[in-house]
């Protein structure tokens, strides 16, 4: 994709990030613009269909596929401030592969799906102007991570946040215990997995954690808050786009 | 009988999926790797990494002499099972020697590697009448004599010498290092069945005299 | 082996509370990943490894019938017996048979994860058979009538406590010993003489070679080597996956093995063995017999579990499992645990009793990431829910909300209006707090965390009201 055409990005509203935390949304959509893209939110998405394909089921997931294929694939692209989303929407063209007349659509959008932190440093350069004073530490989400290669450009685009310094905790892409319905199927092995977790947090001397995956976020930022830490807990993206005057994930408002 | 059952279950099962018994390609393996000049340096290197101690010696005439005084630094009684070659070595009078099976409290093993990889500081036994089995595992100290020549850079590089030496023994043994465990809290301890230590000889090229 | 009486959860759930346990899965967790991880930095061909691994294990299972006939011919050739066996009842019906002829009293063994798939110790103690184990860490386990918790550290739920206690309750007549050099000593004491007194030693084959006739095993104690040398017979047990066509593409697996499985760059011990002793050996077995297991492999072949028969049993992908580190290797209830258990287990012992074992998985992809052969691990995980799904396994519950949930989901206005609707009353249960501690439905959630609340309307009903610019 050329810096000169303004691209239009279909952003991948997901179902946690819509109901819990809009804010994500629109620091997405000011990245994004800031990104030189033209963005629009097709407001019949629903879910990109990955608590279906993550239980196995595979024909309800093929039926919810189908759906925002012909949501999305008008757009030059799909964005979502989500690696497990874009993921999934990843898993497509697998999914939908006995099927002549679906498997190119998907081939097609799956190609063209991205997750915004990488798609600000891969696809288009954007302009970072944020201030956040404060240590954070990241968590590589796993789906992000491992499905689709986020690694280095949250960190990238992090660097030039001013006042903002990242430190690394140890074992940052161990899976912080959420997994979807893992965590509800199998709270007391996903609270291990979480304390796990908090006590790199907490090694790292780190006062934010910072990632970018929201499910992920919810499930450290809930055990956080349940053990009264003062961690504060941010997606990426708010911090990029200079959207910290708030209450972080979880967080009292009084702030 | 039950081959022919197991055989034809698994015919059965690659006519089922379609394709797969056109697809059996072997692939590219990568190169196996080499150190020129540094061939015996790494070979040395790794011995260390895995707690060998080593010591160069200028022929297998040596070896008599050399042998003794490492046990005697250690106490240990001049009481050993020698690998055939190596009894005929001038050895002094009174080192208690033989040439048979190791037995349940031999202690001292004196063995010549067939080769050894400088890939991985291992030493390779070739089973037979000239070097037993259990002379490489039973006892608590293995000296083993290596001549340079036969360090070869890479597995591959043995592979080969065992096809052109008549194929495989009974027992091809590749040992890096003493026996060891970390059964017990991960904690690695020396010696857990087989040798406690593993001493080389290496037999430089120049004094070779056999 | 039978499977560990309870459930998954019930099996979990001990496991969380069992300080001892949980010391020593602390003491093992980052010990394995950060030695894999410095080793394969040492071989910047390991990727390359990996892709040749996989190549050469998908080439054979191509063709496996032909390789292995090409393996069982030349063992044969070279004094040796190839056993074929259909089922778990079969190969122990050859082994005792071998045992029997043998006039056997003491059996051997070496470290062998197959001869624990088809439950040979039981059968070969009720034959009245003293039956040892011999790696030190199986050694443990039979002495504390356990399982193993871990393909290649069987003992890795014990803490050095409970080595100490195990050895004082069985060793009599010796003083109790507590640090690892005097346990390890001690071991090694106790199963000097088993060695010498062994008519029959088992071990498993890591690797068969087509080109050579030869079983391959790779240790670090050396005991495999004394199992093999000094019993009367050698015994190999091993799955009819594991043939290889050269000795090197053995050299491809190697370099992969020992640094995938403990970090090493290569074991201690790589063990070749090739037919009986010789004329003129002096010592080494003097009967050779390999027992190739099918027990449902030929039936993976065809389906689509294939790449697990890749599997080179090194554990990489449990040592890296977040799962498996919290609750450890007797939570999953036989005798492969972990990622490659998940899958492999539901297949050996079929889907409905194992249903748990792929769903205790946060698809996370690690165990994916680190696997030498390239098994799409994760994939396979979800793909086997996706098999419990079409066996109607999965509970009339769940079923019921995920129908539920499609259905509301393919209608863009109530799912809004039902979004809208959750939004607005969790915000009224948490005022101004951000945050809920308890929310009826969610329990499993607030159980043990706080649930973050929605901070404002939805995002799209925002963004329509701001009329898409704000
Ligand atoms: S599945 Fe892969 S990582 Fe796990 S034991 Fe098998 S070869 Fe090793």
């Amino acid at each position: 994709m050329s810096q000169a055409k303004r691209p239009r990005v279909g952003l991948l509203a997901t179902c946690l990030m819509n109901v819990f935390r809009p804010n994500i949304g629109f620091s997405a959509v000011d990245l994004l613009r800031a990104a030189g893209c033209e963005v629009a939110v097709p407001d019949s998405q629903t879910c990109c269909g990955q608590p279906a394909y993550s239980a196995g089921d595979d024909e309800l997931a093929g039926r919810m596929a189908r759906q925002l294929i012909e949501q999305f694939e008008g757009y030059d692209c799909l964005v979502s401030p989500s690696g497990s989303c874009v993921g999934t929407v990843r898993k497509y063209p697998q999914l939908l592969a006995g099927d002549a007349q679906w498997a190119p659509r998907a081939e097609a959008l799956a190609a063209r799906s991205f997750e915004l932190l990488s798609f600000l440093v891969d696809v288009r350069q954007v302009d970072i102007q944020a201030r956040y004073p404060g240590r954070a530490t990241y968590h590589d989400s796993c789906s992000g991570l491992r499905q689709l290669g986020v690694k280095r450009q949250p960190r990238e685009l992090l660097s030039k946040v001013d006042g903002l310094e990242l430190t690394e905790m140890e074992d940052a892409e161990v899976c912080c215990g959420f997994g979807g319905s893992f965590c509800v199927k199998y709270p007391k092995i996903s609270e291990k997995m979480v304390d796990d977790k908090l006590r790199s947090i907490g090694a790292s001397g780190a006062d934010t954690l910072l990632g970018g995956d929201l499910g992920c976020l919810m499930n450290m930022a809930g055990r956080l808050k349940r053990i009264g830490s003062k961690v504060r807990v941010w997606h990426t993206a708010e911090v990029l786009a200079g959207r910290t005057d708030g209450a972080a994930i979880g967080e009292e408002e009084s702030r | 009988m039950s081959r022919e059952l197991v055989l034809h279950e698994i015919r059965r099962a690659i006519a089922g999926a379609a394709g797969l018994r056109g697809r059996s390609q072997l692939p590219q393996r990568p190169q196996p790797p080499s150190y020129g000049d540094r061939r015996i340096d790494r070979f040395t290197e790794r011995l260390e990494a895995h707690a060998c101690s080593w010591e160069a010696i200028g022929g297998l005439d040596e070896l008599p002499a050399r042998v003794l005084a490492w046990l005697e630094q250690r106490g240990l009684a001049r009481r050993m099972a020698v690998a055939p070659p190596l009894m005929e070595l001038p050895w002094p009078e009174g080192v208690h020697r033989h040439a048979g099976a190791a037995g349940i409290d031999e202690s001292v093993a004196v063995s010549l590697a067939f080769a050894g990889i400088a890939e991985s500081g291992s030493l390779v036994m070739y089973s037979g009448p000239n070097s037993p089995i259990t002379h490489n595992f039973v006892p608590e100290f293995h000296l083993v004599a290596i001549r340079d020549e036969d360090v070869s850079d890479s597995q591959e590089g043995i592979w080969a010498k065992v096809r052109a030496h008549g194929g495989m023994p009974r027992a091809l043994n590749l040992i890096a290092g003493p026996s060891r465990t970390g059964d017990v809290e991960q904690t690695i301890q020396l010696g857990a069945h087989g040798p406690r230590q593993v001493h080389v000889l290496l037999v430089r090229a120049k004094g070779v005299t056999s | 082996m039978k499977a560990l009486p309870g459930s998954f959860d019930s099996r979990a759930e001990a496991a969380l509370a069992d300080p001892s346990l949980q010391k020593a899965l602390a003491n093992f967790k980052p010990l394995f990943v950060a030695k894999r991880a410095a080793a394969v930095a040492e071989l910047p061909e390991f990727e390359r490894l990996r892709d040749a691994a996989a190549g050469i294990k998908d080439a054979v299972l191509c063709e496996l019938d032909v390789w292995l006939e090409r393996y069982a011919d030349k063992v044969e050739s070279l004094g040796g017996k190839v056993h074929f066996a259909k089922d778990a009842e079969a190969a122990r019906e050859i082994i005792r048979d071998i045992c029997r002829k043998a006039g056997a009293r003491t059996v051997c063994k070496g470290k062998s994860m197959v001869s624990e798939e088809i439950g040979l110790n039981e059968v070969l103690e009720e034959d009245g058979y003293r039956v040892v184990e011999t790696d030190l860490g199986e050694y443990i386990i039979q002495l504390a009538k356990e399982p193993p918790s871990h393909i290649i550290a069987p003992a890795i739920h014990k803490t050095r406590e409970q080595v100490a206690d195990l050895f004082a309750q069985n060793h009599p007549g010796r003083p109790r010993e507590d640090s690892v050099a005097g346990l390890v000593n001690e071991a090694r004491h106790a199963l000097r003489e088993r060695f010498f007194q062994s008519d029959v030693g088992i071990t498993g084959g890591n690797f068969l070679i087509a080109e050579t006739g030869t079983s391959v095993i790779v240790t670090n104690e050396g005991n495999g080597d004394l199992t093999q040398t000094l019993s009367r017979i050698h015994v190999v047990t091993s799955g009819i996956e594991r043939v290889i066509p050269t000795l090197d593409d053995l050299s491809v697996f190697l370099r992969l093995l020992a640094r995938s499985a403990t970090g090493q760059d290569t074991e201690c011990y790589t063990t070749l063995s090739t037919g009986p002793r010789r004329p003129g050996d002096v010592d080494g077995p003097e009967e050779y017999h390999v027992v190739l297991v099918d027990n449902g492999r030929s039936k993976m072949l065809a389906g689509r579990f294939r790449d697990m028969l890749r599997c080179i049993r090194c554990g990489a992908c449990m040592n890296h499992c977040p799962v498996y580190g919290a609750v450890g290797g007797h939570a999953y209830g036989w005798v492969y645990p972990g990622p490659m258990g998940s899958i492999l287990t539901p297949l050996f012992n079929g889907l409905a009793e194992t249903y748990d074992l792929p769903n205790a998985c946060t698809l996370n992809g690690r165990c994916q990431s680190v696997c030498p052969v390239r098994i799409p691990l994760t994939d396979l995980i979800r793909t086997m829910r996706n098999e419990q799904v079409k066996a109607g396994l999965m509970p009339a519950s769940q079923r019921r909300m995920m129908a539920a949930w499609g259905w509301v989901a393919r209608q863009p206005g109530l799912y809004r209006a039902l979004e809208r609707l959750g939004s607005r009353m969790m915000r009224l249960r948490a005022g101004r707090r951000g945050a809920l501690s308890s929310l009826p439905g969610a329990g499993a959630w607030t159980e043990g965390r706080d649930l973050p609340a929605p901070a404002g309307p939805t995002f799209i009903d925002q963004w329509k009201s701001r009329g898409r610019e704000q």
